[in-house]
């Protein structure tokens, strides 16, 4: 048993890949940033229905849900997953939604409508994200 | 501050809980992952919620699974799932994976192996992160347990940490404790050790389609033959858990292991020293977290440049943290 950092609400992330791509090089090294950052990151793995991505993250009770595609389907699977998480109750005040991969800008404005707080495309700093995340989630209702 | 304003906010609090703790009894799945995350934070809503359930918990039959990591815990865990659900019972899974310890951070990789148990509403999966805890478990787990348990799962599987030779808190924490082996392990002397070999009520030796597995069976059943009468000798099961091979002897074979322990009383035997132990560590955790003050932090840093310079031994210096010098 220890005595460190038992005490205080841990930030975690479920960091998924809907779709059908198996490029997942992307979210292995968010999520492993995160992890430095001193974050839980709940990795699910590829190929994840947006139905799996909420399921996990009612179970898990995630401040933040971290999508990764790069097979450019992301605007058919994002909102996806933001409708299956809102029929579980997760919804844009109470989790952070963010978006990765190779995203054009009109795109990002589309997914931001939907409900994703930030889409970070590549060379995006792995530190702005965990940054990122670290403001935006004590905003979050979490009541 | 007045009397009232202080107790509004303490009452509203009081209303909120008494709200979540009926949603989860009535199965709603979003107030019971809520609730797990404040009792895994050790915070005062998730004492007083622990409270509040835990006179409803002590029904559900506990399993924990261990083995060195890629034994194929995860994957064993998810058969044996699948194999309690086809009998109608309800399944929570408890998965631990190690913190790192320089940033607290971690990744929690079980699920990549459950995926097929997401559509299934009679199972519920909770990764938990060690937090710096060293036996295999993480601080709350039994808490997180006794939640699973009141909110009226039949089986509650604790995966561990993946285990070297003696991170055997998971034989204090669950009834049933299944080792899991793979062949080509290491030679005999291995199975020789003190340690997590002690703990297994019940061996798999997983991946037994390998080359080795013949040999590690036969190397584990010589260990087990030597072993003191304890009134039950451990049986040792081949699986092949990524074809479902050997999971219904498997789950039999727990099943013998129950019957033994109600049998002989040994499972009241465990339950009391199950909380003797929650209670022990509970109270080391509470000690440490009260010596933990502004001042006590100060204390601790002169202590140690005193031991550090040799001109106090550690011994001495703790006694003197404690306050008995």
């Amino acid at each position: 048993m220890s005595d460190t950092a038992t005490m205080t609400e841990q930030i975690r992330v479920l960091v998924a890949k809907p779709g059908l791509d198996g490029h997942d090089r992307g979210a292995k090294i968010v999520a492993r940033a995160l992890r430095d950052a001193g974050m839980e990151v709940i990795y699910t793995g590829i190929r994840q229905t947006p139905d799996m991505i909420a399921e996990a993250a009612l179970q898990e009770d995630v401040h933040v849900v971290a999508l990764s595609v790069l097979s450019g389907a992301h605007l058919e699977l994002f909102p996806r997953v933001v409708e299956a998480c809102g029929q579980r109750g997760i919804t844009p005040e109470n989790t952070l939604f963010l978006g990765g991969g190779i995203i054009p800008d009109e795109d990002a404005d589309r997914l931001k409508e939907a409900g994703f707080s930030a889409i970070f495309g590549p060379g995006a700093h792995t530190g702005d994200i965990a940054e990122f995340v670290r403001a935006q989630v004590p905003e979050l209702d979490r009541s | 501050m007045t009397t009232e304003t202080a107790d509004a906010p303490q009452s509203e609090l009081s209303g909120r809980l008494a709200e979540l703790e009926e949603r989860l009894l009535a199965g709603d799945r979003r107030a019971l992952a809520r609730v797990l995350s404040w009792v895994e934070s050790g915070d005062e809503r998730g004492r007083e919620m622990l409270r509040a359930l835990y006179p409803r918990s002590g029904r559900a039959r506990t399993i924990g699974l261990t083995g060195s990591p890629g034994a194929g815990k995860s994957t064993v865990t998810n058969e044996l799932a699948k194999s309690f659900r086809q009998r109608g019972q309800t399944v929570g899974i408890v998965a631990i994976d190690p913190s790192s310890p320089y940033t607290m951070g971690a990744i929690l990789g079980d699920r990549v192996r459950m995926t097929e148990l997401y559509s299934d509403d009679g199972v519920f999966i909770r990764s938990l992160a060690s937090r710096g805890a060293l036996g295999g478990l993480s601080a709350a787990t039994q808490d997180v347990v006794h939640v699973l348990d009141a909110y009226g799962k039949d089986v509650i599987l604790i995966e561990t940490v993946g285990a070297g030779q003696d991170e055997v808190d998971i034989a204090g924490a669950a009834q049933t404790t299944i080792l899991i082996n793979t062949p080509n392990m290491g030679d005999e002397v291995q199975t020789l050790k003190a340690g997590i070999m002690e703990i297994a009520d019940v061996l798999a030796v997983n991946k037994s389609d390998l080359p080795g597995a013949d040999r590690m069976v036969s190397a584990l059943k010589a260990l087990l033959s030597l072993n003191p009468d304890r009134g039950w000798d451990p049986p040792v099961v081949r699986v092949v858990a990524t074809q479902g091979e050997g999971i219904e002897q498997l789950t039999e074979a727990c099943d013998s292991h129950f019957e033994e322990l109600q049998t002989s009383g040994k499972l009241e035997a465990g339950e009391l020293e199950r909380a003797r132990q929650q209670i022990t560590a509970l109270a080391r955790a509470n000690v440490l977290d009260r010596l933990r003050t502004e001042t006590g932090e100060q204390r601790l840093a002169d202590l140690s440049g005193a031991v550090a310079n040799r001109q106090a031994d550690p011994h001495t210096a703790a006694a003197a943290w404690l306050g008995e010098s």
